[in-house]
């Protein structure tokens, strides 16, 4: 075990750990943003650097402080680092520029993208964007493109973080899903034009911190904030079954994967993440193909976690706020 | 006249082939290490020399390698980095189209110092005629017994073998080298781990520049200390400098590091001066990715003193009024030149090459680019310098590799000490367009 403080709070974690898994475990407003690490696929992370962190002390060995701000989400601590998340104004100041830089090509069509209410950029922009833009050039775009017959690609809102790759790569067994091109041409494409016939693929659109990929039988039927959000579980025996159905009066518009608080997907019991296959996804749609189980609390920051379901002493929202 | 240890041989008609190279005293170290030497001692002797990386960071060999790992059962790699792609340095090329075996005697002495059977040398795609010279030039120290198995007699293997890469600046990074090498898209990893203890298929790895491995022969065949007693201070050796631009005598030059700025520019050994009788205007010392220098600082440091063509005196005054050796790329510009233009010409250069990973490098070099582009084309106004400055301090140290670096830099510098030729591209804008910044100053 090795201790770190992060903002002024000290935690003990194992050897190994990540400053941004340190941060999670401490919870709360510590915790630095991700847009590309996924702690459910291996591999992820260090591309969108907003998890950036400024290391005041390096460990008890060398106290120095690290001469660059760090990638929170792949950079392991050492017993006795001091990191500075919220604290430190540097740390604001050069998230404020990533956030820039990813909103420059951006579009701003949040008022017809699907993710909307669920946005991860939407989120950063709210923190930390600037009210107006300074970048005056053309912005970059491409078509949309059909990932699949089920998945669409919006080329233009992707920020490039490699999560639907990695998906591709863990999940799936055919590659044929990847970047062509480099630099601001870079793009998520598949193998000449490919469709990615696979039962897993639609998990794609569950890691999208953005609304880069979005789901075909559910593009443009509602805003998630109108719809309420129900634990459900169907039994599957391709995958775990257990997912979260989107429902509007009886009606069950979309179904996703159980989301933490992070937006990453649950764990099931066996410690293996609860992904969902792409007949769940998208082919149940039915009220009679499911067992709903209750409620489902949205415990991540988020319009979607706003407004629902408070209990009659109106404590579960605080109970939210602090991350349990 | 110029200390030659490097390029000694380079104008020794067929050179490039085993026997004539043999027969000019090649391979000597190749017996010396594996005959009189144990795999430490050569380390030891790399480490007393005081090299350091040629490749551009200037980072002490010897420590990079007493870095590597080495657990038991799991295979070392050595690989050497010729994806040369800076603009303006192309001193690895002719080392290796000129002088190919000097290369591979230097990996069959690091590998064996490193205890590696099997290295890489990674050239960049568009060398393809120096690819072949390469094999042609490792088939025959292999017909030899300096390459395969059981070499001299001394019950070390080593197989040496080259992998050209597509074409990609970023894959001169060491760890988009690995990566490429490896088959995949030529993305730069996250470090930690670093190569020394994770690199080539998960094995520890060196990377190291095609000019300090070579640099390794000279060093075993007259012993780290002797090595040490060239050059000056901390820059010890000789190093290659492509030399371009406006000089009378462009080409790759090797020199002994501390010779100064003003004889590499003006001394009859070297460049010659300025072409065509012009005047200096600017210099970038260390390849297109260090901070430009203003004639004034070009030969003398801020205090006064005189440039040194090394490591330590090239960064005197830091970024405010120095730059950096860098890879030895040498570029000089004349009176005529345009600065806003070199910058664009630079900034395209990184948005182009830059692999999209990371967000700031990705759209900050695109960025930059359009900015320069209406300046450069008198579609800029004021702000848009003071936005450039802006830019590249964001770029700057928040990505994962050093393109981002890269890019960020010469734009910096560019600005700091030529800030008025930017304004008058946004004042004169109908000139900008149709004339050059440097000729018309020139005529004036």
């Amino acid at each position: 075990m090795v201790k770190v403080t992060i903002d002024d709070i000290q935690i003990e974690v194992e050897e190994g750990t990540s400053i941004l898994n340190a941060a999670r475990q401490i919870g709360g407003e510590v915790v630095p943003p991700a847009m590309c690490y996924y702690s459910k696929l291996p591999g992820t992370g260090g591309k969108c650097r907003t998890c950036l962190v400024e290391v005041a002390a390096g460990s008890e060995r060398d106290p120095r402080p690290m001469p660059k701000l760090v990638a929170s989400c792949s950079t392991p601590v050492q017993d006795g680092m001091v990191v500075k998340n919220k604290t430190s104004e540097k740390v604001h100041d050069n998230r404020g520029a990533v956030v820039e830089f990813l909103l420059i090509n951006h579009p701003l069509d949040c008022p017809v993208c699907d993710q909307a209410g669920e946005c991860n950029l939407q989120d950063l922009g709210f923190e930390h964007g600037g009210a107006g833009t300074r970048y005056e050039e053309e912005r970059r775009t491409f078509d949309p493109i059909d990932i699949g017959n089920k998945i669409k690609l919006h080329m233009n809102r992707c920020i490039l973080c490699y999560r639907c790759v990695h998906v591709a790569n863990q999940l799936t067994e055919k590659r044929v899903h990847g970047v062509l091109n480099r630099g601001e041409h870079a793009e998520i494409s598949t193998y000449i034009e490919n469709a990615i016939d696979n039962e897993f693929s639609g998990n794609m659109i569950d890691v999208c911190p953005v609304g880069a990929l979005t789901d075909k039988t559910f593009r443009f039927k509602s805003r998630v904030w109108f719809l309420k959000p129900m634990d459900a579980s169907c039994g599957c025996t391709k995958c775990s079954g257990k997912a979260v159905v989107w429902m509007f009066g009886n009606e069950i518009y979309r179904v996703t994967a159980r989301k933490d608080q992070y937006g990453e997907v649950e764990n099931q019991e066996d410690g293996k993440p609860a992904w969902i296959c792409n007949e769940c996804r998208f082919d149940k749609k039915e009220l009679s193909h499911w067992m709903i189980e209750g409620p489902r609390k949205i415990n991540r920051h988020s319009v979607i976690s706003q407004g629902h379901y408070t209990s009659p002493r109106g404590n579960s929202q605080k109970k939210i706020a602090n991350g349990n | 006249m110029a200390r030659r240890i490097l390029l000694e041989h380079d104008n020794v008609p067929g050179i490039e082939t085993y026997d004539v190279y043999r027969k000019n005293g090649g391979y000597r170290s190749v017996e010396k290490a594996l005959k009189k030497m144990t795999p430490q001692e050569v380390v030891d002797e790399v480490q007393k020399s005081g090299l350091r990386g040629r490749g551009g960071a200037g980072f002490p060999t010897g420590m990079k390698w007493s870095f590597l790992a080495k657990p038991d059962g799991v295979p070392r790699y050595l690989l050497c980095n010729a994806d040369e792609s800076e603009p303006g340095t192309f001193k690895d090329r002719y080392l290796m189209e000129k002088i190919p075996h000097l290369l591979i005697e230097g990996m069959i002495v690091s590998s064996f110092a490193l205890g590696a059977n099997l290295s890489f040398i990674y050239i960049r795609g568009e060398y393809m005629w120096v690819l072949e010279i390469l094999e042609k030039a490792i088939a025959e120290a292999y017909a030899n017994g300096f390459l395969g198995k059981n070499i001299l007699g001394s019950g070390y293997d080593l197989d040496l073998r080259v992998a050209p890469g597509g074409g990609a600046y970023i894959c001169g990074e060491e760890t988009a080298l690995i990566e490429s090498l490896e088959g995949k898209r030529g993305n730069p990893r996250m470090k930690p781990p670093f190569p020394a203890v994770k690199g080539l298929w998960g094995c520890p790895t060196v990377v190291n520049n095609v000019e300090s491995i070579a640099a390794v022969v000279p060093i075993i065949n007259d012993g780290g200390d002797e090595y040490a007693k060239i050059g000056i201070g901390k820059s010890t050796g000789t190093k290659l400098i492509s030399a371009s631009g406006n000089l009378a005598r462009p080409g790759v030059y090797e020199i002994e590091l501390g010779l100064s700025v003003e004889e590499f520019i003006y001394g009859d050994d070297y460049c010659r001066g300025i072409a065509n009788g012009k005047k200096l205007k600017a210099c970038i010392p260390g390849g297109s990715s260090v901070p430009i220098l203003p004639a004034h600082l070009v030969t003398k440091t801020a205090e006064g003193l005189d440039r040194l063509m090394s490591y330590e005196s090239l960064a005197e005054g830091g970024f405010a009024t120095g730059s950096m050796l860098g890879s030895g790329g040498f570029i000089v510009f004349d009176e005529d030149q345009c600065i806003v233009r070199n910058t664009w010409t630079f900034a395209r250069f990184y948005a182009h090459e830059s692999c999209g990973q990371c967000s700031p490098c990705r759209e900050g070099t695109g960025w930059m680019e359009k900015v320069l582009n209406r300046l450069e084309h008198g579609q800029g106004n004021m702000r848009d310098i003071d936005l450039l400055a802006e830019i590249n301090k964001k770029i700057e140290g928040n990505t994962i590799c050093p393109l981002g670096d890269a890019a960020a830099w010469p734009v910096a510098a560019a600005i700091r000490h030529f800030r008025e030729e930017f304004e008058w591209h946004v004042t004169n804008k109908e000139e900008a367009q149709t004339r050059n910044y440097g000729l018309l100053k020139a005529s004036m």
